[in-house]
């Protein structure tokens, strides 16, 4: 019995140092891929400047449309994505849903949430031709949005389902109504968690390019208006990448770097400014 | 959305109990309960753990309704409304049936906004939005009824999870009593609290009854003997005996109660 003990227990021991390296390893040569061939395709350029004439070929220009781009479709998408999810998660968790009910929504999520990408694309880009709609930011916002939805729910649902029930009965003894709770009480309590799901959700968005492919297109321009096609970094990493010059594949490198640090930036950012906000959270 | 509910009058019982069941699940937890709370004066519910004491209190202000699996059949009657009715509003009954938990959870807002809270949502100073000097007196007014004044007037902005349990239930009482309520329940809510602090919270409560109805479920009997003015013994579910405290405490008629009093069961 003992040594089957034993044997179990470093069994496992080894399974989960390799599994960690794995993890790390994988980790640490993408980022050292894309430090070691971005880096020095990054300069001052790249940030602030749109594709000059020749930019593919190598010559001067950045991807600034590509950033701008990004971060309007993605923002736009989390907003557009918190603002249908929170109400979501809050009903499905606070308010007397029957089961039959609250399955079906978590199931059709689900099923969002398995959904290959490039269906959302193309799903959008058949509805947006049926519209008489071109490729466009909106296009690209709402496409965004719905593959955005599902992990934003799940993560809402995961912190709000942690508020411990003598907290809300305390807000419902004094009268309040669950909306009142809701938005008084669980959002204050559940910040961290919800900023997380909007970060996973945010990073889902921005990292994704071929949901955007189709519905928002790819423009050397700054974008300007919600009904013209954008830039997106994935889609500028692609597009890079496909060129058979090398010095361009390194630029596809720096941008997947600033797509990086972009989320990195943001996620940081935010936890930040969220301790500001969670000073009364009740532990 | 409500009806209007008739003002209490001090000769009447100011809650009508009548005939009231409660489910969980299978388990039949109350069993045909008819008791009557009078007003005002200080009603404990007494009785060994699991008799049903939590139950019959939280179905006063219906919270019982917020877990799963639970089925309530008969009245209570506050005043002149069954509580019980279809049109009852809730969030009016819980606003003048307020609660004292066990544990004291504030809400995760700062020691001033728990208290503001539920005159924020009722809207209880609407006509003070000038310079809201009209709340700060009544929080201040109700930290000080709850005896926590003096200990937080100079950090009313800091964060309610900062006090002591002790602290946090008399914050948690001055945050139920901030909404006026007619009818304030009280589960076992010195339990979780040191002596001194448990004695501050028994003491306040004997100043409000003087125009509070105050119900306190107790498994302590000293507890009970010290501040009810009136009792209700429960025994696995059923209401075996209530009265005035003095009598029952002094002439039980009741075998199960004569025991229980007697520390023989329970
Ligand atoms: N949430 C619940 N689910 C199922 N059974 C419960 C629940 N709460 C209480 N009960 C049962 O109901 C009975 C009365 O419980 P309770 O009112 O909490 O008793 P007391 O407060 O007197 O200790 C007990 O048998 C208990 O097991
Ligand atoms: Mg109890």
């Amino acid at each position: 019995m003992l040594i089957k003990q034993k044997l179990e227990e470093s069994f496992f021991k080894i399974l989960m140092v390799i599994s960690t390296i794995f993890v790390l390893g994988s980790l640490l040569l993408i980022l050292g891929t894309v430090l070691w061939r971005g880096l020095p395709a990054l300069d001052l350029a790249m940030l602030t400047q749109a594709p000059q004439g020749g930019y593919y070929l190598g010559k001067e220009g950045g991807i600034l449309n590509a950033i701008l781009g990004s971060l309007c479709l993605a923002g736009g998408a989390t907003i557009v994505a918190v603002i249908l999810s929170l109400p979501i998660a809050l009903y499905l968790q606070l308010y007397p849903v029957p089961h039959f009910t609250k399955n079906w929504i978590r199931l059709s999520l689900d099923i969002l949430w398995g959904t290959p990408s490039i269906v959302y694309g193309a799903i959008g880009f058949t509805l947006m031709i049926y519209l008489g709609m071109r490729a466009s930011l909106l296009g690209g916002i709402i496409v965004l949005s719905l593959l955005e939805l599902p992990i934003m729910v799940r993560g809402m649902e995961e912190a709000v389902s942690m508020v411990p029930k003598a907290l809300l009965e305390s807000s419902y003894s004094l009268g309040a109504t669950r909306f009142e709770t809701a938005f008084k009480v669980v959002v204050r309590q559940t910040l961290p968690g919800l900023i997380t799901a909007i970060l996973l959700a945010f990073g889902r968005g921005i990292g994704d390019a071929a949901s955007v492919l189709f519905t928002a297109g790819y423009t050397d321009n700054l974008p300007t208006s919600l009904l013209r096609p954008v830039a997106s970094l994935p889609l500028a990493v692609f597009f890079q990448l496909g060129t058979p010059f090398p010095a361009v594949q390194d630029r596809a490198y720096a941008a997947a770097l600033v797509l990086i640090v972009l989320v990195l930036g943001l996620s940081i950012t935010s936890r930040l400014l969220s301790t500001r906000f969670t000073k009364n959270i009740i532990r | 959305m409500s009806q209007a509910l008739p003002l209490n009058t001090h000769s009447s019982p100011h809650l009508r109990i009548q005939d009231l069941n409660v489910w969980y699940e299978t388990n039949h937890a109350l069993r045909g309960i008819y008791a009557e709370i009078p007003t005002f004066g200080i009603t404990a519910i007494i009785g060994p753990s699991g008799c049903g004491k939590t139950t019959l209190l939280r179905s006063l202000n219906r919270l019982l309704e917020e877990g799963e699996g639970i089925r309530v059949k008969g009245q209570v009657w506050l005043n002149e409304v069954d509580i019980y009715d279809r049109v009852m509003d809730l969030n009016e009954l819980r606003t003048r049936v307020g609660l004292l938990a066990p544990k004291p959870y504030p809400l995760p807002l700062s020691i001033y906004e728990n208290v503001a809270y539920g005159r924020r949502i009722h809207g209880l100073d609407v006509l003070d939005k000038g310079n809201g000097r009209n709340l700060d007196r009544k929080v201040e007014h109700y930290l000080r009824t709850a005896g926590l004044w003096e200990e937080v007037k100079d950090r009313l902005k800091a964060p309610a999870s900062a006090l002591s349990t002790g602290q946090q239930q008399r914050l948690c009482l001055a945050r139920a009593l901030a909404v006026e309520p007619e009818i304030l329940l009280c589960d076992e809510p010195t339990s979780a609290l040191d002596p001194i602090s448990a004695q501050g919270i028994e003491e306040q409560l004997i100043t409000l009854k003087e125009n509070t109805t105050i119900v306190i479920v107790t498994h302590l009997l000293r507890q009970a003997s010290r501040m009810a003015d009136y009792v209700i013994f429960l025994w696995m579910g059923e209401l075996v005996e209530c009265g005035p405290a003095k009598e029952l405490f002094k002439n039980p008629k009741d075998s199960r109660t004569q025991a229980y009093l007697m520390g023989k069961i329970g």
